[in-house]
């Protein structure tokens, strides 16, 4: 059987123009580099990559400036959502996302992340909750569970001693300036889809200055959590999800 | 030093209000800002103003380590930004200050300074000299630090402090204190429009589509870039050194020289009248500048005949500075008071007296001592 190149061909799917050439520096089976795309594929497809500033974290993703070809900031660890303040003030037109990972918007930075919500400040706070810290090597993060084996937990996170894992997100929700809150995945084509959608109504909220559009993003980290990827979504699909159960947490009237 | 018009009729102001005004008149576009005697009246004067100012972002953030992260989120969005505070808020912002020297972003700090360490007291004192001065946070970085000696400077230096900040795309800190932000003087404050912006390329406020897109970061993972970064560093800290400013009274004939800056300079004049009343020759070395240091200048006073004495309202930290400048050539007295007290006139002639006796006594040789 021969094959010929059709030139005819339509294009189904291509590379969004906001992400970059660069290869990625993620972990096989990581979650970041799809939710990178899904971000990128929303600002691509709502035509504001022009108008969008975005703040990378301290953490996995301090590279996200590397992929993201949109105008970036790095923060300080835990100050995503005080510099995204500074910049979002400052170009009151503008789009201005922060991406953050647990350790960061959860434990270090919990002061500016409830007050930046509080405040209802008209940006989109990217959550991604991988229950632990990947960049320095799998250490216990405020939301790893309960037993679960970490390299500062070797016996298993033990909540009498160190505390319940946060549920950060549905405290969030109970903040008048959180607009829209909600919680979901990349494991599966059907997560993805839905991810895009609350990533879209979250711009069109900020372009409306509805207040804070918080979506957070379950995720997996094979390396820190020591498993193949296969094994580490089964593991998240078994555990994180009953303890961070997917879906819209705070949703507008008008989505509704 | 940029020619700054000034209103020809002066009003009577307390130096936090001075330098709040001085602000707004200097084109601030963004300050973010957490409470703390003795500065909380630059907040509530920007706050009261807010209505007047719709187009200046005026924000009580939710402490010091917020106010200096949203700095630097407005610095890379190219916006004429600032914060205040004092010694246990200034400490707090270190990590974030750090960032924006190694992301060489312009904008201004003051520090109107209290008594430390810990909790400290809430009356001025000089003791964060060595924190503004030489760092503060991690890494090599330094800041332009001006330090006022009255209300009119209070206000002058807002603007030079934007203009240096703004031409070596780094921050600058107003080093103050207590006394000098709370007390009423006379002040003619300087006009609106007099500090023209110039456009910045390397801020982030959306990439078009005609230009790459811009990053502000200070990460570099090689160390050999890490490297490269530092050098361009230390190169613009070189440049900066055209900058030194230091004011000099009665230098020229005198056997004892003062060096102090801020509040100490002050009482130092203060002092040095009393002292050339009582027939001693004493000049005042006032650095304006404490970073970049004036060390030519007053290494340029330095010999064996020559006594200094350097007083400061901390446990000793510019007389280090000093020392480095003299390097020897004289000796360097100091006279310090520290936690929140001032020392006064009155006690500073003791000492002046007593080197002016040694001088007497020792003959050529005492400036050996
Ligand atoms: C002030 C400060 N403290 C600690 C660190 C070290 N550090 C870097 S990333 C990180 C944790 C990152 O974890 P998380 O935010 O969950 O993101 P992930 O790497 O899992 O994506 C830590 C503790 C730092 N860079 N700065």
């Amino acid at each position: 059987m021969s094959t010929t190149v059709n030139e005819t061909m339509e294009i189904v799917y291509e590379k969004p123009k906001t992400l970059t050439e660069s290869p990625t520096h993620y972990c096989p089976g990581c979650g970041h580099g799809v939710v990178h795309r899904v971000l990128m594929e929303v600002i691509d497809e709502m035509g504001i990559g022009e108008q969008t500033v975005g703040i990378a974290p301290v953490g996995c993703s301090v590279f996200a400036y590397n992929y993201m070809n949109v105008d970036m900031q790095g923060a300080a660890h835990g100050r995503a959502s005080a510099v995204a303040t500074g910049v979002r003030r400052v170009l009151p037109d503008k789009y201005v996302f922060s991406y953050q990972g647990d350790g960061d918007l959860a434990a270090i930075g919990t002061g500016e992340t409830i007050h930046t919500v509080n405040r209802g400040e008209n940006i989109l706070m990217v959550f991604v909750n991988n229950g632990i810290y990947g960049m320095t090597g799998g250490q216990m993060a405020p939301t790893s569970l309960c037993g679960m084996v970490t390299s500062t937990t070797p016996y298993g996170r033990d909540a009498s001693f160190i505390g319940h894992p946060l549920k950060i997100t549905e405290m969030i929700a109970q903040l008048p300036g959180a607009y829209y809150v909600a919680r979901h995945a990349v494991h599966t084509p059907a997560a993805v889809r839905k991810l895009k959608k609350a990533f879209k109504a979250s711009f069109e909220f900020q372009k409306e200055k509805k207040g804070t559009c918080f979506i957070e993003v379950v995720t997996n980290c094979p390396s820190g959590w020591k498993k193949t990827p296969l094994e580490a979504n089964e593991w998240m699909e078994k555990n994180m999800f009953p303890y961070y159960p997917l879906g819209d947490i705070k949703v507008p009237a008008a989505m509704k | 030093m940029s020619t700054i018009q000034h209103d020809e009729h002066p009003k009577l102001m307390k130096g936090n209000e001075a330098l709040a005004e001085a602000s707004l008149r200097a084109g601030l576009q963004a300050y973010f800002g957490y409470p703390i005697t003795p500065q909380s009246e630059i907040l509530e004067y920007l706050t009261e103003q807010a209505p007047k100012h719709k187009d200046v972002v005026i924000l009580q953030a939710e402490s010091e380590i917020a106010s200096i992260n949203m700095v630097y989120g407005a610095a890379g969005a190219g916006a004429r930004t600032m914060t205040t505070s004092s010694s246990p808020g200034i400490s707090l912002m270190q990590e974030g200050i750090s960032y924006i020297a190694a992301s060489e972003l312009p904008c201004l700090i003051a520090n109107v300074q209290r008594g430390g360490p810990g909790l400290g007291t809430i009356q001025p004192a000089q003791g964060d000299y060595f924190q503004a001065t030489k760092g503060g946070g991690h890494g090599d970085y330094h800041l332009i630090v001006l330090a006022p000696s009255s209300v009119q400077e209070m206000a002058d230096f807002v603007f030079e402090g934007f203009r240096l900040a703004e031409e070596y795309r780094m921050p600058a800190m107003i080093l103050t204190d207590g006394a000098l932000g709370q007390m009423m003087e006379k002040v003619c404050l300087p006009k609106y429009g007099s500090l023209p912006k110039k456009e910045a390329n390397w801020t982030t406020t959306g990439k078009l589509e005609s230009r790459e897109r811009n990053f502000i970061t200070s990460l570099h993972m090689e160390s050999e870039k890490m490297e490269l970064v530092n050098l361009h560093l230390q190169d613009k800290y070189r440049k900066l050194k055209q900058e030194v400013r230091c004011e000099l009274i009665n230098t020229k004939d005198a056997d004892i020289l003062l060096v102090a800056y801020g509040l100490s300079a002050r009482i130092c004049g203060k002092a040095m009248e009393i002292a050339r009343g009582k027939g001693i020759n004493v000049g005042v070395i006032r650095p304006i500048t404490l970073y970049p240091f004036p060390y030519e200048i007053i290494a340029s006073f330095a010999d064996s005949m020559r006594m200094f004495l350097t007083v400061e309202m901390n446990a000793g930290q510019m007389v280090e500075d000093v020392r480095l400048a003299v390097n020897g050539k004289s000796s360097v007295y100091f006279k310090g008071r520290m936690g929140g007290m001032i020392p006064t006139p009155e006690e500073i002639i003791l000492e002046i007296e007593a080197l002016a006796e040694k001088q007497r006594t020792m003959g050529q040789s005492a400036g050996y001592l």
